[in-house]
């Protein structure tokens, strides 16, 4: 998995790249809580390059969401490939996060 | 914690082993750098088994899913732990019978070469450190928390799993999914799949003592 990380006017997006599984997760745990560090207003994961994810990145996002909750930061997930997102509506947690189709969507909700 | 994971069943016949070789089988250390290899091969399986890709993604992950709690929780992140992952094909008779409520008197029929699977049936087994099946629940939805996920989404995903301990030490995890078109395709009438069957046993129950 690689990792880019940019800094918008009212925005934080961290767009990982490759599968998320258990060999990679904890590095994206580690970026996510370094990119919620600065408390931005929002902090967007861009998943349009994540073509799978496992349980192992599903938890790294609810602990990032928890994060972001605590100190008002709104995390959206943002262009979620149908094995992505299968997950997530496996876990019923579409209905747990905000959702968006692409990164223009993502800014403006 | 209660067990709201439950899927439709999470046992009967198609947790059983069959008693026929499996058709494909891997070994691999309990190293996550081998998740994605195990996903491919399972999932290139299950599309020359009838799969659709959405299917085969589900299998791939609760397959996933299953080796990577193994791996954290079995062999406690070990590098040098050994996992074996078998499958087989469900043939259609043995499918019928179990969805026409018939019992497990089907269960490791095997498959005429010309005959299309009905499902698959996946095992995976290691010699970890044993635990009580009863204590592998998956997490009660409600409960938002990271981690906890994985034996839920097995369950949800597979028509049946079934975990047990290994009499030779360690943990098995039987799985089976039957693809949806599968009573339609498939034929009772069908040479070996008339009376009874013997009951299953598992002559490759040890992957670790085969070559």
């Amino acid at each position: 998995m690689e990792l880019k990380v940019e800094k918008l006017d009212n925005a934080v997006v961290v767009s990982p790249t490759g599968d998320i599984d258990l060999s990679c997760s904890r590095d994206f745990q580690q970026w996510l809580k370094k990119s919620l560090e600065s408390r931005p207003p929002r902090l967007i994961v861009d998943l349009a390059n994540v073509p799978y994810m496992d349980s192992s990145g599903v938890a790294t996002l609810v602990e990032a969401m928890q994060i972001a909750r605590r100190q008002s930061t709104k995390l959206v997930l943002s262009g979620l490939q149908p094995k992505v997102r299968s997950i997530f509506e496996i876990a019923r947690l579409d209905r747990v996060f905000t959702l968006a189709a692409d990164l223009n969507q993502a800014q403006a909700i | 914690m209660p067990n709201t994971a439950a899927g439709p069943q999470t046992g009967g016949a198609l947790a059983a082993i069959p008693a026929t070789p499996p058709h494909l089988r891997i070994e691999m250390l309990s190293q996550a750098r081998y998740l994605s290899g195990a996903r491919e091969l399972v999932s290139a399986v299950c599309k020359r088994f009838g799969f659709d890709d959405g299917a085969c993604g589900q299998i791939a992950l609760a397959v996933d899913e299953a080796l990577c709690n193994v791996i954290r929780h079995g062999y406690d992140k070990r590098a040098d732990g050994r996992i074996w992952v078998s499958i087989w094909p469900v043939a259609a008779a043995e499918a019928a019978a179990l969805r026409g409520g018939s019992g497990p008197g089907g269960v490791g029929l095997s498959l005429r070469p010309d005959e299309e699977p009905a499902g698959v049936r996946i095992v995976i087994d290691d010699q970890a450190r044993q635990v009580d099946p009863e204590s592998i629940k998956g997490r009660a939805l409600e409960d938002i928390r990271p981690g906890g996920l994985g034996v839920f989404i097995i369950r949800q995903v597979m028509d049946h799993a079934r975990f047990e301990k290994r009499a030779e030490g360690g943990m098995r995890l039987v799985m089976a999914k039957l693809l949806n078109n599968a009573a339609a395709a498939s034929d009772p009438s069908r040479p070996g799949s008339e009376g009874p069957h013997a009951p299953p046993h598992a002559p490759n129950a040890s992957p670790d003592r085969k070559g």
